[in-house]
């Protein structure tokens, strides 16, 4: 398959630069095979991915993973990318964010730092983390962080555990210093998608959450920006996936496979490229995996003619995977598509139960 | 709303720069991209945290020989915006 002609480059890269992580959040959103720490991208082949997506057009770069902290050459990863004149964005836990390796990512030049939180509360946060005192760890690098100069969204992950709090979680990012909050609910990928039931949140809920949002919106219009969006289960219509599949945005795996999004490692029989031997510009123009459902060539057969198509390509194809078997169906998100079904059982099913902690097996 | 005698900024970690690939301006912020407008553009390279939206004005008045009311109002307008998104400060 040949690319369009007018295929504009991706906006975003995100590497995942490793999937290892101090955390064990049963809503971990990665696969439930991890990689190794030795099958990793090394330093010097990172940092020629990020020379190649400063070339073609990629904008902003996320670090994530696991936990990109974990990588002790971050610092020069993050060189690297700044070197290339791409926007650093680090997404981190921050539970090992002391002074020293905070100075010297600052040094390195990174543009901005992501913090997650997991509550607002210390004892339910270090409980949904799996981690002790990493609420007070997160809150001293919130801290430094502010005080660096540097901006800071503070991502809190909501759902049936801990949105009850939401006035509270959204006070806390205030009081952080934050300049960004996001809410973001929990999406049924990987490991997550184990703990559904448990995770999902009530109908009330929700209406509370949405309504403390809007109402601190408000409030701190012009200085805050809060980022919020009604998950895909209560939401009637989808998204579009990562802005439309091999549209904006390019994911590059701890070992190098190039995919349209993190969570299409679930995708089986996919073949995805690797960075170790082919550049992104390739990848991007070239791949099969990357073609395959992309716009405007692909829709899913039950959306053909829908007046939304353009805006939601059908939704997302890893959820659609997820819950009908078959990647190339409309998302189940959709209230119009034939399977909408699976997502209305799945709100059925939803109750108060224990959340299963991330384990780290590793492929 | 901001007013003409506000100082406008760019908040810590928002870059304006112009993107060789796109051919075009671009204004990167926290997980946020602006494709700002040609008018967009011409205000963003005068706001330097040091000149007044009344100078930002009329510089662009004499610049485009239109009429400054007309540019005031769009200039408040296109920078209010901005604040809002997080981008700005005034």
């Amino acid at each position: 398959m040949n690319a369009p002609a007018n295929l504009a480059a991706p906006i975003a890269l995100i590497a995942e630069l490793t999937h290892r992580c101090p955390l064990s959040c049963g809503y971990c959103s990665n696969p439930l095979e991890l990689e190794r720490a030795s099958a990793e991208l090394d330093t010097a082949t990172w940092s020629r991915v990020f020379a190649e997506a400063a070339d073609m057009g990629v904008l902003h770069l996320h670090l994530t993973g696991g936990e990109p902290m974990s990588r002790r050459d971050l610092p020069l990863l993050i060189r690297a990318a700044s070197g290339a004149g791409l926007y650093t964005n680090l997404i981190t836990s921050g539970v090992t964010l002391d002074d020293n390796a905070l100075a010297k990512l600052v040094e390195a030049g990174v543009d901005h730092v992501q913090l997650s939180f997991q509550d607002s509360l210390a004892g339910s946060a270090d409980r949904i983390g799996g981690y002790r005192g990493g609420h007070a760890r997160k809150l001293a690098a919130a801290a430094r962080i502010v005080a660096s100069g540097l901006p800071l969204t503070a991502n809190f992950v909501v759902h049936r555990g801990n949105l009850d709090r939401i006035a509270d979680i959204l006070a806390l990012g205030e009081d952080l210093g934050a300049s960004r909050i996001e809410i973001a609910h929990v999406q049924y990928h990987g490991w997550a998608m184990l703990n559904r039931a448990a995770l999902m949140p009530t109908l009330a809920q929700l209406e509370a959450a949405t309504a403390a949002v809007t109402a601190a919106r408000a409030r701190l219009a012009g200085r805050v920006v809060i980022d919020y969006v009604v998950p895909d289960y209560f939401a009637a219509r989808p998204k579009a996936c990562m802005g439309g599949w091999g549209q904006r945005i390019i994911n590059v795996s701890p070992t190098g496979l190039a995919m349209p999004c993190h969570a299409a490692a679930s995708l089986p029989d996919l073949v995805f490229p690797s960075v170790r031997e082919r550049s992104l510009t390739e990848i991007w123009t070239g791949s099969n995996v990357f073609a395959m459902f992309r716009a405007p060539a692909f829709a899913p057969e039950s959306c053909r003619g829908c007046e939304r198509l353009e805006i939601d390509w059908g939704g997302c194809r890893c959820q659609a995977h997820a819950l009908t078997g078959d990647a190339a169906r409309a998302d189940p998100a959709c209230a119009l598509s034939p399977d909408h079904g699976l997502v209305v059982a799945a709100l059925a099913e939803a109750r108060a139960d224990e959340v299963v902690p991330r384990r780290m097996a590793v492929s | 709303m901001i007013d003409s005698s506000a100082v406008p900024r760019l908040k810590p970690g928002v870059k304006f720069r112009f993107d060789r690939s796109r051919d075009a301006w671009v204004l990167l912020a926290p997980e946020r991209l602006f494709m700002p407008d040609e008018i967009a553009v011409e205000v963003l390279k005068l706001v330097d945290g040091v000149r007044a939206v009344s100078s930002i004005v009329d510089e662009l008045a004499v610049a485009f020989k239109a009429p400054r009311d007309v540019i005031e109002t769009d200039v408040l307008a296109m920078l209010d915006d901005l604040r809002g998104k997080g981008a700005l400060a005034a």
